[in-house]
């Protein structure tokens, strides 16, 4: 990255050449705007980003977005499947303000299947800022104000059907994400602050401390990632609060990422410690503390963050797979994961196969993840084609 | 190549070591030792205290009375002989009992599924490649970044529902119908296991696929774009013999090395699927001693996946040096 802070731009082809009939102008763009414009020309990473930010946004205010909260059960709509919102009276064709048919069940007599059917006769009015359940915005503002809901309390709307209890997967899936995307930024902050700690000290001192360091690493990473999570995750005690379960789970998943990171810190460091620059600094009398403060941090800074970007999906996927394991977050914590441990018999996804919506959400926050770090990839090297 | 294929193990021995070590941490870490949880337990499920001489007796086996080391030098002591410990969940049953043929399992379906995946990916990535920035290169290029991007457990949950919704099959997880379970092996039963078989290969399969295919993909274009296959073809070769002879012979050699990135992935991947399958291999036992604090069970299983990893590495270090001469080994 240094050859690019000198602050030169570079030409864009917009040069008017009368004869070839090219368009117009020279173009002086500055680094920044360079990788500005190439991120923004990544239509998929773009794309991914605005995905991320209105899902972060969603689970961010779960209070207001999910119609229920996350623990509100209704005892007669267990396993409801989901209910459509309609805009057309199915028989006559005319159009209502959006509206739903509530959901009745029968128990069927041969095979004791609770069956639910749509009852006609009543029409339900779905309501945008509805009031519903209190709940605390941003964890401190109490307020009652849904985005949608049922306009009949008595009357549930799950736009996703509902669990066992008949809670609302929808709003289950909505705080849910507060946990399964917290989790990969969270646990990416710690990899980032031990891996380049660590991986910044063992290339610039080397000696002993490197060999302790790549040894661990090593042998860390002698392990098949998902068993070691799983053994380690399983060593929470079982009596310790949720939240506390949470925290080790971020640890425990931290705990493996960053080996990845501080590896390639390390090998950052090792290449840029050879610079002239640096040894110009440690000419001039610089102290250690300032010459990774002030060279090697800015120029590693882009490549850290690619890899943190590509790390979140790895984290949330592992936060996933332990939770659908049974041995991540427990009750009643929800993370999609652990959503998605409904569908984990056949038999369930044969019943009801609206288990699986949380698999959705995380395929989607995965996927988006990866392009977007691929486009900061990209972006972060402006020169390449 | 004989220094390096020493050099090569006396490492692979020492992370050996490493292994046991770490592992032995893990059967460790919940709170309480394993002897005093199965008391517990046992206790609990008879309703009468153990008679002291048996407790006594399990301490001083695995040494629960002396030092942490001493313990860990009790517990890999037993290797040799076959002993890794007991178990608590399979009511007593020594691990190795439990776990004898479900290595064997785990390592041939795991062996079958990279055959699988990289004998599918290479033809597509050629195929890719050849058709550069073509629709079915785009199409492929996007369902191999979806691919890399569904975790493994999410592909066993959606192909059931595939399974049961669109195609109807009766597939219900297992390797083995429930007659041939535990029943030795003989011609009925190794029908029955082939049978079982393609679902969770293709599932596991997929997973790999994915990367294997965008690496041929890659590594293929960028080899076309080289003199030599220039040259190749100024020579007035058939694009044919080009592709095949000249440039997928070398841009398949870098797969070799990337086995071993290959393997924990898909390691990880046959645990998961074999639990929500239900396959016989190391995934089940696995997830039922770590929910039941069954350490020792838990920890060989740990150690058991570590050291297919391990020798997993070895070999593909020594075929990658074998196949490749431009490799220095000193």
């Amino acid at each position: 990255m240094n050859r690019l802070t000198g602050g030169f731009g570079l030409f864009g082809a917009r040069k008017k050449n009368v004869e070839l009939g090219v368009q117009d102008e020279y173009q002086l763009l500055t680094v920044r705007q360079l990788m500005i414009r190439k991120f923004l020309r990544n239509r998929m990473a773009l794309l991914s980003f605005i995905a991320l930010v209105i899902i972060y946004l969603v689970t961010l205010f779960a209070g207001f977005f999910a119609p229920y909260t996350a623990r509100d059960a209704d005892s007669k709509l267990t396993y409801s499947p989901p209910m459509t919102i309609r805009l057309q009276d199915p028989e006559t064709g005319h159009f209502h303000p959006p509206f739903f048919y509530p959901l009745r069940g029968k128990r069927n007599m041969e095979t004791f299947q609770l069956e639910y059917v749509e009852e006609r006769e009543k029409r339900i009015p779905v309501q945008f800022f509805v009031k519903g359940e209190p709940y605390k915005a941003l964890g401190i503002i109490a307020w009652d104000v849904h985005l949608f809901g049922s306009s009949d309390p008595a009357e549930r709307l799950h736009i996703m059907g509902s669990d066992v209890r008949g809670r609302d997967l929808f709003s289950r899936i909505i705080y849910g994400g507060q946990v399964s995307l917290s989790v990969g930024i969270f646990g990416v902050l710690i990899t980032i602050a031990v891996g380049s700690v660590i991986g910044t000290l063992s290339g610039y001192y080397g000696g002993v401390f490197d060999n302790v360091v790549q040894r661990v690493i090593e042998t860390i990473r002698s392990f098949p990632q998902l068993p070691l999570w799983m053994a380690l995750a399983a060593a929470i005690p079982p009596q310790w609060p949720p939240e506390w379960v949470y925290a080790g789970i971020v640890v425990v998943l931290a705990f493996i990422n960053w080996t990845g990171l501080s590896r390639e810190v390390r090998g950052l460091v090792l290449s840029l410690k050879e610079r002239d620059y640096v040894h110009a600094a440690e000419a001039s009398g610089a102290s250690t503390a300032r010459i990774v403060r002030k060279h090697l941090i800015p120029n590693m800074a882009s490549h850290i963050i690619v890899t943190a970007t590509l790390a979140v999906p790895v984290t949330i996927l592992g936060e996933s797979a332990l939770s659908f394991l049974g041995i991540g977050v427990r009750p009643p914590m929800v993370s999609w994961g652990l959503l998605l441990n409904d569908a984990i018999k056949i038999q369930n996804i044969v019943l009801y196969p609206w288990t699986l919506f949380p698999g959705a959400f995380i395929l989607v926050a995965v996927i988006a993840y990866n392009f977007l770090g691929d486009g900061l990839r990209d972006m972060v090297d402006p020169f390449s084609r | 190549m004989t220094t390096f294929i020493i050099r090569r193990l006396l490492s692979a021995a020492v992370t050996f070591f490493l292994i046991t070590l770490i592992s032995f941490v893990v059967i460790q870490l919940p709170p309480g030792d394993v002897v005093s949880n199965w008391v517990r337990q046992q206790e609990a499920s008879t309703g009468q205290p153990l008679p002291p001489e048996t407790i006594e007796n399990l301490r001083r086996t695995y040494g629960f009375d002396e030092p942490v080391i001493v313990q860990y030098f009790k517990w890999i002591d037993g290797f040799p002989r076959g002993d890794f410990g007991f178990s608590i969940e399979y009511s007593n049953a020594p691990v190795a009992d439990i776990l004898a043929q479900r290595t064997g399992l785990t390592v041939f379906l795991g062996v079958a599924t990279l055959f699988i995946s990289w004998g599918l990916a290479i033809p597509f990535g050629i195929f890719a490649a050849t058709r550069k920035n073509s629709k079915w290169d785009y199409f492929l290029s996007t369902l191999s970044f979806i691919g890399i991007s569904t975790p493994d457990f999410l592909v066993a949950v959606i192909y059931l529902f595939i399974a049961v919704f669109v195609l109807k099959t009766d597939y219900s997880g297992g390797l083995f119908s429930q007659e041939f379970k535990d029943a030795p092996w003989t011609w009925a039963r190794v029908v029955d296991f082939a049978k079982h078989l393609p679902v969770p290969l293709a599932i596991l399969g997929l997973g790999g696929m994915a990367g294997t295919f965008r690496i041929m993909r890659a590594n293929l274009l960028d080899i076309l774009d080289q003199q030599f296959i220039e040259a190749a073809r100024a020579k007035g070769l058939r694009e044919r013999v080009v592709i095949y002879k000249h440039a997928t012979r070398i841009a398949i050699n870098p797969l070799i090395s990337r086995v071993g990135m290959q393997l924990p992935l898909l390691i990880s991947g046959t645990i998961i699927i074999s639990i929500v399958l239900d396959l016989p291999t190391l995934g089940p036992p696995f997830i039922r001693a770590l929910n039941r604090q069954d350490m020792f069970l838990a920890g060989t299983v740990l150690m058991i996946l570590a050291i297919i990893l391990l020798i997993g590495n070895l070999i593909a270090d020594i075929v990658l040096a074998w196949s490749d001469p431009r490799i220095q080994y000193e």
